[in-house]
């Protein structure tokens, strides 16, 4: 040992006195063969010089793989230095030259046995770099005794060899039972070697999702706690974004962990307070609210956040990246430290872009004049993605408190007199945004923007001035000639002014009708005739429509009222915010994107979730999920625009119905109403020569007001009832004994596999007038579901829940729940395909999950659906015989009088009978929810097990889903 | 895990490249003129050139310290003229790599001096072997230089021992892997720095609108053994904490000046969770110079200096700008290199400058009037007047008008903190606390110290 150290010692002498850059300098052109030569040399000090002008060769990127047989025979020295130079030689070309890379298996085996712990370690480290299969053989047998080794410096390196062989081949390493090592490790007394055996298995275990490789229980985090007071940094790093994976059985785990991690917050290093600051955030979330240490911890957080901003800029933009999610999940923690984000003049770039993102965030009333007065200085600042973004910053907080937006107008009208181009341009923009907000308060300012017409080139900036002529045309004499002005030039547009310049003459044209006929036919020739753009040619068609068959709809349509917009229009959507708040610190934070956006493969796909809360019943309390289980929360402020109803599924605010909806209709008849349920736009989007299903009426598309409030609901609706009860009574089938309405067997909507483990079956059923959608839940995750809500999309029955959906207990893994949801029918209309299609969405602390389902329509007979015989016959006549559909059923066991009777527990009425020729003809009528109604002719001859059935509605649409609803309850 | 690290010159030449995983090579750049090569080190070279051809090269300046390019991310920093890239395909954490990069340049520096490309070169051999040791498959392993340099040598090791060895190996996995074993000083020696820098963002009206101290307790230590240290300051929370429990006289006066500590960060040295439970910092110190805590304060700050603006714009090709300067400390200390910058418009085409003290000059490379004290006793005021002449410019653009910022050196802490005591125990070895020399300095300097105008 002695006298290879003695040897480094002097070779490392001569290294010094001639230093290496001379290697990186030699570009012969038989550089190759010279190299060769010396390798092959007699004198040690030659072969060295030879291996280091290799590897600086292979540094620069020349190919030296030829002389692959000649470097490897240099491995076998007691040279330590030249020993690490042949191995980082072999680690680059091993691989391109696996049959010579057996060559060195002999010389790893003998280096892993060797007295020294620092070559044992450097052989086996090294081997685990070299991914060919050949030598990946000959190191399991050497790993297996190091991962025993006596010296901890060997078993930290071996550890993660185990995550490379892994890498290489994972078969090979469970085979091998490297895992249950490793598993052991975990306990070592050495904290590096636990760490790195930590950091090994995380990785190992993300590409096993479901293996639970870590195996998290309240020991193994004692084990890892204690080790976190004792490892390096880095190692202290890994430990904490392990501990972070693991969900604490209750609140006081949760809460005895904190207080032990709490302590990092104070280390030099970033990435161990960042770390820890995950850990906490998302244990946070069991604690409950009011107990003290939730207050405690929230104000600990704080300093060591705004104590990131003091680090290097890189550490900054991390910093800041992940500040912007924590204030979007807690603002509470920095609400009182906006100063900290004011820019500095030398900042870098992204500095400054992400602090101004922050401050926006942060601004309230409170402060809303300093960040007024900083963001008009960064308005004058040379980087234009940065003053643009100031100037829109402005507008946001205009949006954002409401008793800034008189100063931040009058900011913007300042900076628009700048005549900075690309100031004006972005002011104009915001200002478009501002007028959304607050409709008819600052349109004084109108003059100022349209002076500034001319300068605007950028598409954006353009369609949002468009939009404010054609929104405010009657305010502005000359809107026509604007927007005429803009016409010329129509073909070079971008698509987005393109659309809003259609949009704003159609607006112009209903409010001014008389002077812009010509204008209005001129766009709408041009987009329609000469515009190869499917979506402005479909709007230009719309419009065209629209006004042709009916301008008063058309201005109900175009003019209507518009939704405000919301403050907030750039939050982070609260599932993906609460999956990145669980990668706190990693990239999938700084580019606020979900880990499976931007790694391959398996690895990271996971989707990470944040912990329920536990204890009291409340849940979340930041403003983003804010009435997920609220009772009487208040109606949302931002309306979702009508017709959009994607929109309306995601934006769950899931406020539950009023139950005093519009007054019931009045006892006409409404039949015919069905078009108004969106026929009348169907048939302007549809085909020219459809004809239309039914008199528009000029009345809007929506209708509204057609549901009947349901009567009182009993008390009891909540309770379970079987069906087995209603069966019974079916067969007792006795005269006059109320029966059941017919309700389907439940069916799987919403399998688990779709939902995350959320399984939901359920069915349908009217009882006591009453409608009720009963569903199972069951659970068939891991983890407990809690926080459980509902929401129907707008249906062609305007169904919607009574009341919240009453899930009160947590769900546990593999547990079922029997919910009863009683529904009434005054939500809002969409006609749906097919009818009685019901789109559903359901949220819990897990996520939101959509399903549609379909309802039998006879859940929609009321009770009073029995018609008067001489009216009966009136209407029969009355409806054009083009509405009337025939149908079978077939294999009918049941004489007229027993289905009727069936039917009647379904609220479908037998009205008179007739029987001629041995065929009874039952007279039948019902009423739908919404007022219209159906009458119905059942021909039952005996013996004959096919009804035959003829429907009469005006409203010719139900007839299909009442068709099938006779059949199922009539069969079963 | 990191994927890959290289190290480039100015020129996106490659100095330094080592990977670590084989998942990073395959980006595949289209500016990469030959085909892609099934072989490893050829798929390096393709993320070598795609950061150098997207980052480097770029037109652009930089706009974000961490890239991404077909799917591939790359995090870099700039030491002077060279660049230095961890490279990685996964979801790894981002401020490990940036804390890991900075930690490498340490070493580096601790190692051969400056980062240069002359230096790289000269060390590269010693470079392969520092990264083979401190990043294992891509994750960082102990870096303290002081444990390092007992194996990684550039002079070689002297002979060792198996006894040496095991020593080596414990304390690069050991607890106290910043300190080894059996030093010894003749002369047991402490010094311990102060080094605060003062931030300040002054409206033109003189309303602060954000102040702080970043300050540094910077020490070196020479002493024999494995030292138990105690170190003390005029924390408010500790000072009332104990004006509760005690003397009663001493708590008035010392509670005033005590002062309030936003936030402090902690070498690895020291024992984070005693702080947390008693707020008392303790610690084994590693041997030499090192960073023992940092702090943060934002209430009670001195502010050495008052900087009164004035500027005028006197018809479109003048602008007259005055500025005052006062200094707001005890008249028996001095200031020292005092600079005050006043930045000028890019038009500018001419500057007279008249100044009661020190000298001022237009600096036209520097768009600013540069104007320097070398010394100022405190509670003193002193004045600058100049007139700027301006060309006449179609620009439209109005001039930003950066603020006027200054440096200085003050030979106090303008946070207030004072060193209470540093307490030494050494119980196996025969020195104490009193035997120790202890040398205690406090120095000021501006951070970002900005009036705006």
């Amino acid at each position: 040992m002695q006298e290879w150290a003695n040897q480094l010692c002097e070779n490392r002498q001569f290294g010094s006195k001639m230093t290496d850059s001379k290697y990186f300098t030699t570009t012969k052109k038989g550089e190759i063969f010279e190299l060769k030569a010396e390798l092959n040399s007699d004198k040690k000090e030659k072969k060295k010089e030879a291996v280091k002008k290799v590897i600086a060769s292979m540094t620069v990127g020349k190919d030296v793989s030829a002389l692959f047989p000649d470097v490897v025979n240099c491995m076998q020295t007691d040279n330590l230095e030249l020993k690490k130079l042949v191995y980082l030689y072999l680690m680059n070309y091993a691989k391109s030259q696996p049959d010579m890379a057996i060559m060195a298996v002999n010389t790893f085996v003998k280096d892993c046995e060797d007295p020294n712990p620092l070559i044992r370690a450097l052989a086996v480290r090294t081997m685990g770099c070299i991914r060919v299969d050949k030598i990946t053989e000959y190191l399991c047998e050497p790993l297996r005794k190091c991962l025993k080794d006596e010296d901890p410096y060997v078993r930290k390196t071996a550890a993660v060899c185990v995550a490379k062989l892994h890498d290489i081949n994972a078969q090979l390493v469970e085979d091998q039972g490297f895992l249950d090592t490793l598993k052991d490790l975990i306990s070592d007394s050495n904290p590096m070697v636990v760490a790195n055996a930590v950091a090994a298995l995380s990785e190992i275990a993300e590409s096993h999702p479901n293996s639970n490789l870590l195996d998290l229980n309240p020991q193994t985090i004692n084990k890892l706690l204690t080790a976190l007071n004792e490892c390096t940094e880095w190692g202290q790093i890994f430990i904490l974004d392990c501990l972070a994976n693991y969900t604490p059985r209750d609140d006081r785990e949760s809460q005895s962990i904190c207080e032990r991690v709490t302590p990092r917050l104070s280390h030099a290093n970033s990435a161990v307070v960042l770390s820890a600051v995950k850990v906490l955030m998302k244990f946070m979330e069991m604690l409950p609210k009011d107990l003290d240490y939730y207050g405690t911890l929230l104000k600990k957080l704080a300093p060591p956040l705004v104590t990131l901003l003091s680090a290097e800029p890189e550490l900054q933009y991390v910093a800041l990246r992940n500040i912007n999610l924590i204030v979007q999940r807690r603002p509470e923690i920095l609400k009182h430290e906006m100063k900290v984000f004011f820019v500095k003049y030398n900042d870098p770039i992204y500095v400054k872009l992400e602090k101004l993102d922050i401050m926006i965030r942060l601004a309230s009333q409170a402060n809303i004049a300093q960040v007024l007065a900083e963001l008009k200085e960064y308005a004058t600042e040379v980087d234009v993605d940065f003053v643009r973004k100031a100037v829109r910053a402005i507008g946001r907080c205009a949006i954002k408190v409401e008793q800034s937006a008189e100063r931040c107008v009058s900011t913007l009208l300042d900076l628009i007199q700048t005549k900075v181009n690309y100031v004006v341009q972005e002011a104009i923009v915001v200002i478009k945004d501002i007028f959304r907000k607050y409709p008819n308060k600052y349109e004084s300012v109108i003059a100022t923007l349209c002076e500034n017409l001319d300068s605007l080139d950028e598409p954006e900036a353009r369609a949002a001035m468009i939009w404010i002529v054609g929104e405010y045309a009657e305010r502005i004499d000359n809107a026509d000639e604007l927007l005429e002005s803009f016409l010329e030039g129509f073909h070079d547009e971008s698509t987005q002014v393109q659309l809003q310049l259609l949009t704003a003459i159609v607006k112009l044209f209903l409010k001014k009708p008389t002077e812009t006929q010509e204008l209005v036919q001129q766009v709408l020739s041009l987009a329609t005739q000469d515009s190869d753009n499917p979506d402005l040619r479909d709007r230009g068609y719309i419009y065209w429509r629209l006004l042709s068959t009916d301008p008063v709809a058309a201005k109900e349509v175009v003019l209507a009222e518009k939704p405000l917009i919301s403050e907030e229009t750039d939050l982070i959507e609260p599932t993906l915010l609460e999956e990145l708040i669980c990668h706190i610190g990693t990239l999938a934070s700084v580019y606020h994107k979900p880990p499976s956006a931007f790694v391959e493969g398996s690895r990271g796909v996971q989707h990470k979730r944040l912990p329920g809360s536990a204890g009291s019943g409340e849940s979340v309390e930041s403003p983003d999920t804010g009435s997920a289980a609220g009772v009487s929360e208040a109606p949302p402020a931002v309306i979702p625009s009508q017709g959009d109803l994607l929109g309306d599924l995601l934006n769950l605010d899931l406020t539950p119905p009023t139950t005093t909806g519009p007054p019931p209709p009045s006892s006409g008849m409404q039949m015919g109403a069905m078009d108004l349920l969106g026929g009348g736009l169907d048939s302007l989007m549809g085909d020219e020569s459809e004809p239309l299903g039914g008199d528009l009426g000029g009345s809007p598309a929506m209708g509204a007001g057609f549901g009947a409030p349901p009567a009182a609901m009993p008390a009891s609706f909540t309770a379970p009832v079987s069906g087995g009860l209603d069966d019974l009574f079916d067969l007792g089938g006795g005269v006059g004994m109320p029966m059941g309405a017919y309700s389907p067997p439940k069916t799987v909507w919403l399998p688990a596999m779709k939902a995350k483990g959320l399984e939901i079956s359920g069915t349908f059923a009217r009882r006591a007038g009453v409608i009720q959608m009963e569903m199972t839940l069951t659970n068939k995750a891991m983890s407990v579901m809690t926080d459980f809500a509902i929401q129907f999309n707008r249906n062609s029955f305007g169904l919607a829940p009574a009341g919240p959906l009453q899930v009160l207990t947590p769900l546990s893994p593999n547990q079922s729940i029997e919910v009863t949801l009683p529904l009434n029918t005054v939500g809002p209309v969409m006609k749906m395909e097919p009818l009685n299609n019901l789109q559903v969405a359901v949220k819990n602390n897990i996520d939101v999950f959509y399903f549609s389902c379909q309802y039998p329509i006879s859940m929609l007979f009321v009770e009073d659906g029995k018609m008067e015989r001489q009216v009966f016959l009136a209407t029969w006549k009355d409806i054009p015989n083009d509405n009337e559909s025939q149908f079978q059923i077939k294999d009918c066991h049941l004489n007229s009088d027993a289905a009727s009777n069936k039917l009647q527990g379904s609220n479908i009425f037998t009205i008179a009978k007739r029987t001629v020729e041995g065929q009874d003809m039952l007279y039948q009528s019902m009423k739908l929810t919404n007022g219209i109604w159906v009458l119905a002719e059942l021909r039952v001859q005996a013996g004959n097990p096919n009804y035959t059935i003829s429907l009469k509605c005006r409203a010719p649409e139900v007839s299909q889903c009442v068709f099938q609803s006779y059949e199922a309850v009539l069969k079963n | 895990m990191i994927g890959g690290l290289f190290i480039y010159n100015h020129k996106g030449e490659v100095l330094i490249s080592r990977v670590y995983r084989d998942d990073i090579g395959k980006t595949w750049n289209p500016s990469y003129t030959s085909p892609p090569s099934p072989s490893h080190w050829n798929h390096m070279r393709n993320a070598v050139d795609a950061f150098r051809v997207n980052v480097i090269h770029a037109r652009q300046q930089v706009r974000s310290p961490v890239t991404n390019i077909a799917r591939t991310s790359f995090f870099h920093v700039k030491r002077s003229n060279i660049w230095l890239a961890a490279v990685t395909k996964q979801n790894v954490n981002a401020a490990m790599v940036f804390e890991f990069l900075y930690k490498m340049c340490d070493v580096m520096t601790a190692y051969f001096g400056k980062i240069s490309e002359e230096n790289i070169k000269n060390n590269f051999v010693l470079i392969y072997e520092l990264l083979d040791e401190i990043l294992d498959f891509g994750y960082p392993q102990n870096s303290e230089t002081g444990a390092l340099k007992t194996f990684i040598t550039q002079q070689g090791i002297k002979g060792q021992t198996k006894e040496e060895q095991s020593q080596i190996t414990s304390q690069v996995t050991g607890q106290i892997g910043w300190r080894r074993e059996g030093i010894k000083y003749r002369r047991n020696e402490l010094f311990l720095d102060v080094l605060e820098s003062v931030n300040l963002l002054m409206s033109p009206q003189g309303q602060v609108l954000s102040a702080h101290v970043s300050g540094r307790v910077v020490m070196k230590s020479y002493l024999s053994g494995m030292p138990e240290c105690k170190f003390g300051m005029n924390d408010k929370i500790v000072i009332d904490k104990q004006g509760k429990g005690g003397a009663s006289d001493d708590a008035g006066k010392s509670g005033k000046q005590s002062i309030a500590i936003d936030d402090c960060t902690f070498h690895q040295c020291v024992r984070l969770s005693k702080f947390d439970s008693e707020r008392s910092i303790s610690f084994i110190p590693p041997d030499g110079e090192y960073e023992l805590m940092r702090y943060r304060t934002t209430k009670d700050i001195i502010l050495p200096f008052r900087v009164i603006p004035l500027v005028r714009e006197v018809g479109r090709t003048k602008l007259e700008v005055k500025v005052v300067i006062k200094s707001n400390f005890k008249p028996s200390l001095l200031a020292q290199k005092i600079e005050v910058r006043i930045p000028t418009p890019l038009n500018t085409s001419g500057v007279q400058v008249i100044c009661m003290k020190g000298k001022a000059k237009y600096k036209a490379s520097e768009n600013a009037i540069v104007w320097k004290i070398k010394r100022m006793a405190g509670m003193k005021e002193s004045q600058i007047s100049a007139e700027i002449e301006l060309l006449p410019t179609n620009d439209k653009k109005k001039w930003a008008r950066p603020p006027i910022s200054m440096n200085f050196e003050v030979p106090f802490a303008p946070s207030g903190l004072k060193v209470r005591y540093l307490k030494v125990f050494e119980s196996k070895l025969n020195y104490s606390d009193h035997d120790v020399i202890k040398w205690v300095r406090y120095i000021g300097r501006s951070g970002i110290y900005e009036t705006r105008c």
